[in-house]
């Protein structure tokens, strides 16, 4: 049975109510006491997301300063469930405004009723689109600029898009200027061995999308990735052009594109909604251009001192550069006193992380600063186990460089009334966990 | 601008719901809505607002959307108390059901379905007819989400009305998410019915499947979820399905995702070109690897999945074994997962990188993660016979970094390891030796000891080893002493010198004579018998040639893998059971109030007399009554539940080996229970409520099997797992713990302070007892508050939830103590006033569910004579809040 939920409860982190809606009959108003009692007042608390006590079963998932719980008591669709949640919660933001913790649910609770109401009957989550439930679920409060926009001239036929065939953008959208912004945004994951050997590399990429345009556009995406230009070759009988291809091992899409079209005719064509959302989501393994290096030697000498050696080399075109570089190097708890030394950046120890937290605002391409500490330990009497090295990690973000490689190649809109648009495409590059072993 | 509905919140003012009352009935719109909404706020918060009904429905003829569907929540929620004032609503609901605003037509159906109220159920029957042959698609998919609904309140009615019938004609609906909300109801209706009722036919597969492409995501989920169930005719068929189902492997919603893997490996059962079973392997991987980078919760789905899939058809991810390499910060759930899929993944390609990160997590820090990592290296071993020496290379240099956990638990894996590759490691015995005296695991002490047994030639000091463990004999596990008396023996045949033979005697005697295990003692008399007739045959059997063994601890049987593959991306996939195991509930609503009166009704006939002693044999015979009895009968109640316990929801139980600790009030005195003594309390223990027992065993008989049961009582107390106690020998004592949980069975009528047990055992009769619930378990931590908290609550609860009473023998002597005494009974102390020559004492504690506990004590210090004065918002709990308060300034 594809049920998602029988309860949902908004919990805070004290376990009071925050919200509580009932789908149906199989559960008891008095579930979230056991919750409370058997989960969050315990250690189980986080070992496992999906627990069962008694006869029901408890999903949850934390966020922010609050607990989302679901109750069932039957085979429920778990990943049904959770995805709920997921985009649930992605609603509530759009409809007030960014954040999601326990004083906006306080703040929206008639609102967060309403659409509790709405986006699951019996169970079974319905439209979650934020786009088309602004449409005739106006409540005021803390909106974002499109629904402003809505509420001014109400829809007739609201009912209709709902349920309608593109049930993600309203008809009859008006804009000035044409405009699409896209936004590749990559994070690159890294797992490398104390010796420098790559043991786990991969770029999870998202093309984000944010349209103004009028009426029902049919939009046409072209990229530098290999099945696509293989595809386009066999049309047209004739070579690419030269230029770096990728593979992407495996893509994604909003409900928006046509994925029967996609898979016969490998490209990408959707109607987009209105304002931004996730177009697509993509994973490479082969071929990614790591865009920093890092050489630690760490020194254990004796049982009070040690000596950590990083050098950081960024490895990408010299005119570019990375900002918001931080590096956090660990430390042993019983970490006394630090000395260290950069040539780039600053850094300090921070205690409460127990690590090194060396950052460096404008990192340019082609360098390498190194930093070297000297740290002193308090000698411990309990010598149970030695120190376990946890590993370096690293956070950054390079904009205008992609770690796949990949390039939008055109965006084509086609719509009836034959207006132009502008199209804007911006790269950035981040860092997912990128971790260094030490 | 901005919002603040909090403001709904802060209203705690006496009298408040007087002061609702008045505003819901103000003739200003505005006021009568924000009325609303403050009582939904203090509905939200858990407080009584039922009283105020009649003037909520009055507002419920509005034109306002907003405020009419505050009404219709509040609706929901206490229709099933009001089940009469529940149908001053129903006018409206028909008017609305008729609206010319479709919003509202289906606000009116979709409500109306969840109110669970007889009376109300007839009147729906006529407006949901129509509207689900409504113009408007969105009222039609509410409709049919409504006739699930209505099957599950009057299933009879349903199929009377001919809603069914309707139902199905909107698979054929023109508007795609109609379609696939009446598949979504008729294949629930299916499953709660054993007649057939939704049958997939190649016709409506194919109408399906075309709707596929313009569902919203969660469509595509209830379609794919019913159409797995649908068996294809033939390869041909199975493979055309197929292709229509593998585009939706691209989509980013996880549940769609694993919905598709579904329907594709039930395909794939029939398809036979390997072409094709191998190209669709190829297609499945990279949406699988995907789902690994969602949110965790979503992660450890996919992964309990993932492990099911890979058992079934290993190829499909046999070469992304990296993607579930675990990155550090991954939460530990997330972790163990992926371990365990290593291990299924791992092969003689990729071996050596897998055992680097083993190795690697074995000097992580979560304990319970290093030890699986460490058991997973050995798993390896066994599992690929080219890797072995690499992997005990491994467990041998992790032996060297002398963890203590981390040692014992590469010993037994190692034990494992010789099992399966006899004489081709012993070499390395000698390292394991130097460990000897680290161990305390008993798990790893019984591998050590069969190591030295089974190899007792090889090790030259292997009589030194064992004797230095027979010392502590009668104190050991019974794991260890099984283990001991076997290699004691294996050690005299190998060498049946003096020591050996001394030896032996030691542990047969103990093994015989001085345990109450009947295990040990039997295997020991068995060794005994046999050494003394015929040594030869004693070798033979002793120094058999044991069966190779192999690495299936974590696979599952091949029927139950079948049924679970049925049933991915469901509760059933994570917990790797069926669905039957969890789901206790029968939907059938006509049979539903019985079942839960009696779940299966076995030893109902059993003889029982709770009154009877041992002099008495059991006479007279219960029986169930035909109809459910009252609270007060509690008897069958309690048998049928003995048995139909629940015992899947283990609770991490805390049992010490021997008896000690405080002593127990008797609750089931010996003359009563044909020698079985319990005594037994409440307890309370890092935030939660455990029944401490104490079990003495004074009759002539081993006493096992030992099964709790609790009647229904005012706290709703039950077991929150299986009662554990080991055999109980003859002159022998065991203690328990059993972790309890509340409101599980709640008992309606007066409030009592009374616990009824029912404990039975499969060598007595059934034992009934009365055990006392004292209060102050039930006292929560989070109870202590500020001054001002305090004052403020006190002030706005009527006088009339103050209660008092005199306590007169009481001496309250030491302050310090008797608040320190109270604090670890979770009663907070606030304030201190001094009232005449008189000492007044403030303190605070809470009840389950945040019910506030306001306690005033007036006394002259070191004078008998205590004045307790206590505030709550359930004072018809007072008698109990006395009765515990007056036992810890007591005590």
């Amino acid at each position: 049975m594809p049920v998602a939920a029988s309860a949902v409860y908004f919990l805070n982190l004290r376990g009071d109510v925050l919200i509580n809606r009932l789908y149906r009959d199989d559960v008891g108003g008095n579930m979230v006491d056991a919750f409370r009692t058997h989960i969050m007042q315990t250690k189980e608390l986080g070992t496992c997301p999906v627990k069962q006590i008694g006869g029901c079963s408890f999903f949850y998932m934390r966020i922010s300063n609050v607990y989302i719980v679901i109750v069932v008591s039957t085979n429920a669709n778990v990943a049904c469930a959770f995805k709920f949640v997921v985009e649930a919660v992605a609603l509530f933001k759009s409809y007030f405004g960014g954040a999601f913790d326990e004083d906006a649910i306080r703040n929206n609770f008639v609102l967060i009723y309403e659409l509790l109401d709405e986006i699951m009957d019996f169970g079974y989550p319905q439209n979650l689109s934020p786009e088309i439930l602004k449409l005739y679920i106006t409540q005021e409060g803390v909106r974002s600029p499109f629904s402003s926009k809505a509420s001014e001239r109400p829809v007739p036929n609201a009912t209709l898009q709902v349920t309608g065939a593109v049930g993600w953008r309203r008809e009859g959208l008006v804009y000035k200027k044409n405009e699409v912004f896209l936004d590749i945004v990559e994070s690159v994951n890294l797992l490398m061995s104390s010796k420098g050997v790559v043991l786990r590399c991969d770029v999870t990429g998202k093309i984000l999308m944010k349209c103004f345009l009028s009426g029902m556009p049919d939009l046409k995406l072209g990229l530098n990735d290999k099945i696509g230009l293989e595809k386009e070759s066999q049309l047209k009988s004739r070579p690419t052009k030269s230029g770096k291809t990728i593979e992407l091992d495996d893509v994604t899409f909003h409900q928006c594109v046509n994925l029967t079209r996609f898979n016969s005719e490998k490209t990408v064509s959707f109607v987009p909604p209105d304002g931004e959302f996730e177009l697509m989501k993509y994973r490479i393994t082969e071929g990614v251009n790591l865009p920093f290096k890092v050489l630690p030697t760490i020194k254990e000498l004796g049982r009070t001192r040690m000596e950590v050696n990083v050098k950081v080399k960024s490895v990408f075109g010299a005119k570019m550069f990375a900002l918001g570089v931080v590096i956090k190097i660990p430390v042993p708890k019983q970490t006394a006193k630090t000395s260290f030394t950069v040539t780039s950046g600053r850094a300090k120890y921070n205690a409460a992380i127990d690590c090194l937290v060396w950052k460096i605002r404008k990192f340019p391409g082609q360098t390498e600063p190194t930093l070297s500490a000297e740290i002193e330990l308090i000698s411990t009497m309990t010598e149970k186990k030695s120190w376990t090295r946890p590993p370096i990690q690293m956070e950054f973000q390079v904009p205008m460089f992609t770690a796949s490689g990949l390039r939008v190649r055109f965006l084509k809109v086609w719509e009836k009334s034959g207006y132009n648009t502008v199209e804007w495409v911006r790269y950035i590059t981040k860092a997912g966990s990128y971790e260094i072993r030490c | 601008m901005s919002r603040n509905d909090s403001k709904y919140f802060s209203t705690t003012k006496k009298g408040e719901i007087p002061e609702l009352k008045e505003e819901l009935n103000s003739q200003y719109k505005d006021k009568r809505k924000d009325a609303v909404k403050k009582v939904i706020a203090a509905m939200t918060v858990g407080k009584d607002v039922s009283s105020l009904f009649t003037d909520v429905v009055n507002c419920m003829q509005t034109e306002n959307l907003e405020l009419k569907k505050l009404v219709y929540l509040y609706l929901i929620n206490y229709a099933k108390s009001q089940p009469d004032l529940a149908i001053l609503a129903v006018n409206t609901f028909v008017k609305d059901s008729q609206d010319p605003n479709p919003l509202i037509r289906a606000l009116a159906v979709r409500t109306m379905g969840c109110i669970r109220v007889d009376k109300i159920t007839e009147y729906l029957c006529d407006p949901l007819q129509r509207c689900l042959k409504d113009d408007d698609p969105y009222v039609r998919k509410t409709a049919a989400i409504c006739v699930a609904k209505l099957y599950d309140i009057n299933a009879e009615l349903v199929e009377d009305r001919g809603f069914l019938e309707s139902l199905k004609d909107l698979i054929s609906d023109n508007n795609p998410m109609v379609v696939a909300n009446a598949v979504a109801a008729l294949a629930e209706i299916q499953d709660n019915s054993s007649r057939p009722i939704f049958e997939i036919t190649t016709h409506t597969l194919s109408k399906l499947l075309t709707a596929l492409n313009e569902c919203t995501e969660w469509g595509q989920v209830f379609i794919l979820d019913a159409l797995s169930r649908y068996k294809a005719a033939d390869a041909r068929e199975a493979e055309n399905i197929v292709e229509r189902v593998t585009p939706r492997l691209q989509h980013a919603n996880c549940a769609v995702v694993l919905s598709a893997v579904k329907m594709i490996l039930q395909q794939m059962e029939l398809i036979t070109s390997t072409d094709v079973v191998r190209n669709l392997c190829k297609k499945m991987a990279p949406p699988l690897v995907t789902l690994l980078s969602a949110e965790p919760e979503i992660q450890y789905v996919a992964l309990r999945n993932i492990n099911l899939i890979v058992q079934r058809r290993p190829t499909i991810l046999a070469h992304e074994i990296k993607v579930f390499f675990c990155k550090y910060n991954d939460p530990i759930y997330v972790k163990m997962e992926k371990l365990e899929i290593m291990i299924k993944l791992a092969s003689d390609r990729n071996i050596d990188q897998v055992l680097l990160e083993f190795k690697e997590y074995a000097t992580e820090v979560d304990v319970d993660f290093v030890r699986k990592a460490v058991r997973a290296i050995g798993r390896c071993a066994i599992k690929l016979e080219r890797a072995a020496e690499r992997c005990i290379s491994v467990l041998l240099e992790l032996i060297k970094i002398k963890v203590n956990y981390v040692v014992q638990e590469a010993i037994i894996v190692i034990k494992d390891i010789f099992r399966r590759y006899p004489n081709t490691y012993e070499s390395i015995i000698a390292t394991l030796c130097e460990s000897l005296d680290t161990l305390d695991e008993p798990e790893a002490k019984a591998s050590m000891i069969w190591i030295i047994g089974e190899y007792a030639e090889r090790i030259d000091n292997a009589d030194e080893l064992l004797e230095s463990f027979l010392e502590s004999f009668p104190e050991e596990p019974a794991l260890v002493q099984l283990q001991l008396l076997t290699a004691t023996v294996k050690l005299f045949l190998k060498k049946p010198t003096e020591g050996p033979q001394q030896m032996i005697q030691v542990v047969l005697n103990n093994a015989t004579m001085e345990t109450d295990n009947p295990d040990l003692r039997d295997r020991a008399y068995i060794y005994w018998r046999l050494l003394s007739t015929d040594p030869e045959a004693a070798k033979d059997v002793v120094l058999a040639e044991k069966p190779v063994i192999t690495d299936d601890s974590n696979n599952l049987d091949p029927s139950l893998l079948d049924e679970l593959l049925v049933n991915i991306a469901t509760l059933s996939s994570v917990y790797h059971k069926p669905p039957e195991a969890f789901v206790t509930r029968t939907h059938s609503s006509a049979q539903k109030t019985e079942d839960d009166e009696y779940p299966d009704g076995i030893e109902s006939e059993s003889s029982v007399n709770p009154a009877n002693g041992p002099g008495s044999p059991p006479t007279s015979s219960y029986t169930i009554p035909a109809s459910p009895p009252p609270a007060a009968a509690p008897v069958p109640d309690l048998l049928g539940d003995l048995i139909g316990m629940d015992n899947n929801s283990i609770v991490p139980l805390d049992q010490p080996a021997n008896p000690s600790g405080p002593p127990l009030p008797v609750v089931l005195p010996a003359s009563t229970g044909q020698g079985l003594q319990v005594s037994a309390q409440l307890t309370r223990r890092d935030g939660q409520v455990f029944y401490s027992m104490l079990f003495e065993n004074n009759s002539q008989v081993p006493l096992d099997g030992f099964m709790i049961q609790f009647n229904k009582n005012t706290f709703g107390l039950a077991a929150a797992g299986p009662l554990q106690v080991p055999q109980l020998q003859p002159g022998t004592s065991t203690r328990a713990l059993l972790p309890m949980v509340m409101f599980q069975n709640m008992s309606q009528g007066p409030p009592s302070s009374v616990l009824q047990v029912a404990l039975k055992n499969n060598q007595q009769p059934v034992w009934y007892f009365n055990d006392k619930i004292l209060l102050h378990v039930f006292f929560t931590e989070d109870g202590r508050m500020e001054r001002a908290t305090f004052l403020e609550t006190w002030r706005s609860l009527p006088d009339s939830n103050e209660v008092s009473k005199d306590f007169p023998a009481i001496v309250i002597g030491g302050v310090d103590a008797t608040v320190e005494r109270l604090a670890a009974s979770n009663i907070f102390f606030i304030a201190k006033r001094k009232n005449a020559n008189q000492d007044v004492f403030y303190f605070s504690a809470k009840l389950p569910r945040g019910i506030p506990l306001l306690v005033e004590l007036t006394t002259v210090v070191g004078n008998p004579g205590v004045k307790c004065a206590i505030k709550t918002p359930s004072p018809e709990m007072s008698t109990f809040i006395f009765e515990a308060i007056e036992t810890l300034l007591r005590s």
